[in-house]
């Protein structure tokens, strides 16, 4: 590097705080290559050179990573929500209005969070779908099938408390009838089959147990929020840390043998 | 792998851009069939990632999420919808009870899914798109998911209106439309009424569809079968639960609108299927 005249960027490059940071260089060699993937914090979920048909788009349909994509995008407008929302009674509903009509940028911050969870769950269906079609559940990849299919369910659980959040007539009605199923649960719905046997009552039955009590109230909205940003976001950070970590430990994405 | 290319100790300002080039060229081409993550796969997931971001945004600009009149328990709107990702489970609960459409069948299908990788023991097709060497997983997977799963949900999206009755696209949703209830139990289609009838016919039913036709199928089959052979009798019972039950909920169905059938059987403590 000597022969050449210094510029100020090079000056800045050859810093001791520079050097802490970025501990290779730029130029495209076959080591630099490898080395902005596996000294990446971010980008050493990769391996450092993979097969080629995992380029292609007509295998991959790219559907996992827009789903993790667009997970991430519901954080991050999810927590911008957060700051303005109340999840009470008597607040939900005018935090929706005041979202809509008074938050800069909080009806996009709102239709973004609601379509991104539309999005999230197709998503999630054609990832589903394509890993079917390639077979690429089978040996050594079964159990991060598992894993996915918990995901899934995780997905329709996240999407499904926060339907109930904004706490107008769509919302309440809505999970009404999908937690009227809880009611009906064999067993433990004080009206599903063999209830009689249990003596589960409307109080104390597995619906009860979702929902807060016999009615959706405000006590449900509590319920549902904390597991929509806390419970259930974390179970599917863990279960995707555990999914991501097996497609490496299986051997990378799938592909003919 | 990346480990058993040579360190390259020339990495740096001195090397001309050509030779660096070339060398990348050549330790490339020592594992031919892979390619560097970095500049390929990130830039395809950049190019990606920023197509979805901006068509988010823009979805988001042009249309607005709905918000309704505040939350109401004393008014139930007609028809009350679940979100639409369920509205196939809200579709099968015309023809089933709640225990079973809303809880029990949305378990099985969870527990099917799961299972998938652990009864499909067909080696073939692994990494890549072939239907000919596993019609019957490819079939039975295509049936689940566009029928029983995309087209009930179209159906309750768009054909359930008031009453949770059928109304074609664009006809007037009248919310005082009433259908007489002519649904009859499956013994009572055939004139006999009452015990003990209920229990041959209706339990009877059920059993030669979940047991007798698949012991009848693995009876005879057994020994032509390489397939039955390898897969064993507990990966057999497994899939065949899980896919009568599947194709016996389109077979209630299908009695449902055709033949008027309520219950095929009204067990004890409310246990009718």
């Amino acid at each position: 590097m000597a022969e050449q005249k210094k510029g100020w960027f090079d000056v800045v490059k050859s810093s001791y705080v520079w050097k802490s940071v970025f501990r290779h260089e730029y130029q495209d060699t076959y080591r630099n290559r490898v080395l902005q993937v596996s000294s990446n914090v971010f980008l050493h979920l990769h391996p450092t050179k993979i097969r080629r048909h995992a380029l292609r788009l007509r295998f991959t349909w790219c559907m996992g990573g827009i789903t993790f994509l667009l997970f991430l995008i519901l954080v991050v407008t999810g927590i911008i929500l957060m700051f303005y929302y109340r999840p009470t009674g008597e607040y939900a509903y005018h935090d929706m209005k005041y979202l809509q009509f008074d938050v800069p940028f909080g009806m996009i911050m709102r239709n973004m969070h609601r379509w991104g969870a539309h999005a999230m769950v197709i998503a999630v269906w054609l990832h589903m779908f394509r890993v079917f079609m390639t077979g690429s559940y089978k040996p050594p990849r079964e159990f991060n099938w598992v894993i996915g299919v918990n995901l899934l369910v995780m997905t329709l659980m996240l999407s499904f408390t926060g339907y109930l959040l904004p706490w107008d007539q769509l919302s309440i009605w809505a999970v009404t009838v999908g937690t009227n199923m809880g009611r009906a649960t064999p067993v433990l719905g004080h009206e599903g089959p063999f209830a009689d046997l249990v003596g589960v009552n409307a109080r104390y039955d597995a619906r009860a147990l979702l929902t807060a009590g016999r009615l959706i109230s405000p006590a449900t909205l509590l319920r549902f929020y904390v597991l929509h940003c806390i419970f259930i976001p974390l179970i599917a950070a863990v279960l995707m840390i555990v999914h991501f970590w097996r497609v490496r430990k299986d051997g990378g994405i799938s592909g003919p043998l | 792998m990346a480990t058993t290319v040579p360190e390259t100790s020339v990495a740096g300002a001195n090397v001309a851009v050509k030779e660096r080039a070339a060398q990348t060229e050549r330790l490339t081409k020592l594992v031919p069939d892979k390619v560097h993550t970095w500049p390929y796969l990130v830039r395809l997931e950049m190019l990606v990632g920023t197509a979805v971001m901006a068509f988010m945004t823009l979805w988001s600009i042009v249309v607005d999420a709905p918000l309704e009149e505040p939350a109401n328990p004393t008014k139930t709107p007609n028809p009350s919808k679940a979100p639409w990702y369920f509205l196939g489970l809200q579709e099968i609960l015309v023809y089933f009870d709640p225990w079973f459409a809303g809880v029990v069948l949305p378990a099985l299908i969870i527990v099917g899914l799961m299972v998938i990788p652990y009864v499909d023991i067909n080696p073939k097709g692994n990494g890549y798109y072939c239907f000919k060497d596993r019609w019957f997983a490819i079939s039975t997977f295509l049936f689940g998911f566009l029928v029983l799963w995309i087209v009930l949900i179209i159906m309750g999206t768009f054909i359930r209106g008031p009453g949770w009755y059928l109304f074609l696209p664009g006809q007037f949703w009248d919310v005082h439309k009433t259908v007489a209830i002519t649904n009859v139990n499956w013994n009572e289609f055939f004139g006999l009424r009452g015990e003990p009838w209920q229990t041959i016919l209706g339990l009877g039913s059920v059993v030669v569809w979940l047991v007798v036709l698949p012991a009848a199928y693995w009876k005879t089959q057994y020994k032509k079968s390489e397939t039955l052979q390898k897969l064993g009798a507990v990966r057999y019972w497994l899939t065949a639960f899980l896919f009568m039950t599947m194709m016996g909920t389109v077979v209630k169905v299908v009695l449902r609108l055709a033949l008027s059938i309520k219950y095929i059987w009204m067990g004890p403590y409310n246990f009718n299927i």
